[in-house]
């Protein structure tokens, strides 16, 4: 469904992302991780349309996305949350979910009906008459979620959803994202929570100072010298073999 | 409560009716193209956060349309009200257009606006169609036929008609999706795109729709005083009263032009009939703005119901 390749952005003498291959095949949670700083946003951002590759190509079910306003992506059908959530903070939580239901449901009874529901579902039931600004980190985290779900995606791409959550709240995400594959959306998400990439992803990317140094599923990655020295330090992976 | 506002205001609208006076009626007349203009100002500065400071640009091309139209070539003045709408709306979109591809935002817009209506104040001054500085006289000859009247009262339900269609307006932006669009992107705009949201679209078509109402404006004036000239066209005062009653009334609410045009004209006739130095009632609405800002940001609105999106 989603095709990344050679996607390539520099910031000055910054090469944030360096020619990074990706696939996410339709039905698939596919999981991006690294360290702080391996890129993982930028290439999202990159993925999204809201920053600019300098090159390589970007294709969603064969079509090339790449220079496409956000917008022009989202109405295509893919949609992403924020690591720094953005609420509409003067609005309330269930005008906030309104926006994206508003993508697929141009009435507003239809909409608010959505979005009201959606956000029940989703464990905002009590918050939906009141700001977003005075919701919670989890509350953000989740009304991130909940308005691009009301926008009904085919692909999602989840940028850190489950940071800074509890790991009950952690569960409680990552049920919510099952779920979200269940009624047939496909899911590409970046995560510091192995937990959850380990509960969640089908395959999993690692990237590292802006390259891709390894890919596979959750069980294979977890054994990966590559990946354990790249998250521990050079040699890492041979001295915890020495015990 | 708000029903009860609403009632409230309405039996207000129609109590010049009952006066003779056509004092009263020039009062009211004026209290509502003030509401009229911040209800428009309201449309693109309240409810999309797109403060202007030069929309006075607006009222002024509409008041030129109006004058021209029927001085230069004979038509009639109720055709000055679609070719203002139309003029206003126009400019309006190309200034979006022009300004949010760009990426003009806040305060680097508000400067834009302000030099936009600058430039047609000198423009107005320098070309001949205009009648340059000696401005347009319109020929006094009161029938309906020729949207001229006598009495007073007839200008001031021009301009209550002129007030409920922008309220009309603002009220659909309050309830409806464009308006939803519309605050989402005053919210946050990236956001906002990131759900599907036309954002340059989407501003451009509520200035579109906010320079068109002002227009309007522009013609009710030409059609009540029958003289317009560059510096009554184009005035920064004008602009900064539009901002004004939007504010001071509550931004972003339906019912806060209405308020705050009421409470600006309060507080002008009040201190005008009080104290004789002029510049008194300019620096009292300063007082009463610093005060709206300090103690109640969302305006008298946020006192009396509740804000148009809770």
């Amino acid at each position: 469904m989603l095709e990344v390749r050679g996607l390539s952005r520099r910031f000055g003498g910054v090469r944030a992302v360096r020619g990074i291959d990706l696939d996410v095949p339709a039905g698939a949670i596919v999981a991006l991780i690294g360290p702080n700083g391996a890129g993982k946003t930028t290439s999202f951002a990159a993925i999204a349309g809201f920053v600019r590759p300098d090159s390589g190509s970007v294709r969603l079910d064969g079509t090339d996305i790449i220079g496409w306003p956000p917008e022009r992506i989202a109405l295509a059908g893919m949609v992403r949350t924020f690591q720094i959530t953005q609420p509409f903070a003067g609005l309330t939580v269930a005008e906030n979910i309104r926006i994206g239901a508003f993508l697929r449901e141009s009435h507003r009874n239809a909409a608010t009906r959505l979005a009201r529901e959606l956000g029940t579902e989703l464990g905002l039931g009590a918050w939906l008459d009141r700001p977003a600004a005075a919701l919670t980190v989890a509350g953000r985290k989740r009304l991130e979620l909940a308005r691009a779900l009301a926008a009904r995606p085919r692909l999602l791409l989840l940028d850190e959803v489950m940071a800074g959550l509890t790991p009950t709240e952690v569960n409680e995400t990552v049920a919510l994202v099952r779920g979200v594959r269940g009624r047939g959306a496909t899911i590409l998400l970046t995560e510091h929570v192995m937990q959850a990439v380990t509960a969640l992803a089908d395959r999993v990317y690692v990237m590292a100072e802006g390259a891709m140094i390894a890919q596979g599923t959750p069980r294979e990655i977890a054994v990966d010298q590559r990946v354990v020295e790249a998250y521990l330090g050079k040699g890492a992976a041979a001295r915890i073999a020495d015990g | 409560m708000t029903r009860g506002l609403w009632i409230a205001l309405a039996t207000l609208a129609l109590l010049p009716f009952a006066s003779h006076s056509q004092f009263v009626a020039n009062l009211a007349m004026l209290t509502a193209i003030s509401a009229a203009l911040g209800q428009a100002w309201n449309i693109a500065g309240g409810f999309g956060g797109l403060t202007s400071f030069g929309h006075v640009a607006f009222f002024g091309l509409g008041a030129y349309a109006d004058a021209i139209l029927q001085t230069r070539y004979g038509f009639t003045p109720w055709l000055g009200l679609p070719a203002a709408a139309l003029l206003g709306g126009g400019v309006g979109w190309l200034m979006g257009l022009a300004t949010f591809r760009a990426g003009l935002r806040g305060s680097y817009f508000a400067l834009v606006t302000l030099a936009f209506a600058e430039a047609f104040r000198i423009l107005a001054n320098s070309i001949g169609i205009t009648g340059g500085g000696s401005g347009i006289l319109v020929k006094l000859h009161t029938s309906a036929g020729n949207f001229q009247f006598a009495d007073r009262r007839a200008g001031y339900a021009a301009a209550l008609a002129l007030l409920a269609l922008a309220t009309f307006a603002a009220r659909r932006l309050a309830v409806g999706r464009f308006g939803a669009y519309l605050m989402a992107v005053r919210e946050n705009e990236d956001a906002a795109r990131a759900l599907g949201v036309r954002a340059v679209r989407v501003k451009s078509a509520a200035l579109a729709l906010s320079g068109a109402l002002t227009a309007l404006g522009g013609v009710l004036y030409v059609q009540s005083y029958l003289y317009i000239d560059p510096p009554t066209a184009f005035s920064v005062e004008r602009s900064v009263e539009m901002l004004l009653v939007a504010m001071i009334g509550g931004a972003g609410t339906v019912a806060g032009p209405l308020l705050g045009a009421l409470a600006v004209h309060a507080i002008a006739d009040t201190t005008r009939s009080l104290v004789a130095t002029p510049g008194v009632a300019p620096m009292l609405y300063g007082v009463v703005l610093l005060l709206i800002i300090g103690f109640l940001p969302g305006g008298i609105a946020r006192f009396v119901t509740r804000p148009a999106h809770a």
